[in-house]
């Protein structure tokens, strides 16, 4: 699962028939130390709620389809969790409502 | 698979898995001879592995191939600690 931040949203109404009723978020991978956006973004279908600049991981590929959200749906892409602690060696690199 | 080092752990409440009491370990890509890249991702610990330990993952549909993950969001977990890894005869990773 790739570490991203929620900078956004997508809204698409012309659009795969079968994609109705979903929420688009705009992400960009983060480098979990630095928190730095790597001005790499990508459109990822929200299945937990995430707002906007909260710190999330998400699936991609076939695994992307195995949530409520996304079952049966033309997704490639799914945010799974919203991040509340990274720590590397030790040190806290982030702390949600820090 | 790939090669990564534990660097430490992800923690969070929210998610879509319910995957009750799974650790996800913040991975560094690494070289064969555990030199990491700075490539970071998060892994699924089925298996217990430790901070430093070289570790190998698989990723996509393959992650879902474990009795705990089947049909799960899940894309990359840890699938095996690495004792040693030799290079043309070579050892050039030890734990």
């Amino acid at each position: 699962m790739i570490l991203a931040k929620v900078i956004g949203t997508v809204v698409s109404s012309q659009k795969a028939q079968n994609l109705d009723g979903v929420k688009f978020l705009l992400l960009e991978k983060i480098d979990p130390v630095t928190l730095k956006g790597k001005n790499d973004y990508v459109v990822s279908i929200d299945s937990v709620g995430a707002g906007i600049g909260e710190i999330v991981f998400y699936v991609s590929g076939s695994s992307a389809r195995f949530t409520k959200a996304t079952e049966g749906k033309a997704a490639d892409s799914a945010v799974i969790a919203i991040v509340d602690f990274i720590e590397k060696d030790g040190v806290y690199t982030f702390q949600k409502n820090k | 698979m790939i090669l990564g080092k534990v660097v430490g752990t992800v923690v969070s409440t929210v998610k879509a898995d319910d995957l009750a009491g799974a650790r996800y370990l913040l991975v560094d890509k690494s070289s064969q001879r555990g030199e990491i890249k700075g490539d970071y991702l998060v892994a699924l610990d089925l298996i217990g592995a430790n901070r430093n330990e070289l570790v190998m993952i698989s990723e996509s549909t393959s992650a879902r191939e474990t009795p705990l993950t089947v049909s799960k969001p899940i894309d990359a977990i840890i699938v095996g600690i690495i004792d040693v890894i030799d290079e043309n005869d070579k050892i050039v990773y030890k734990k």
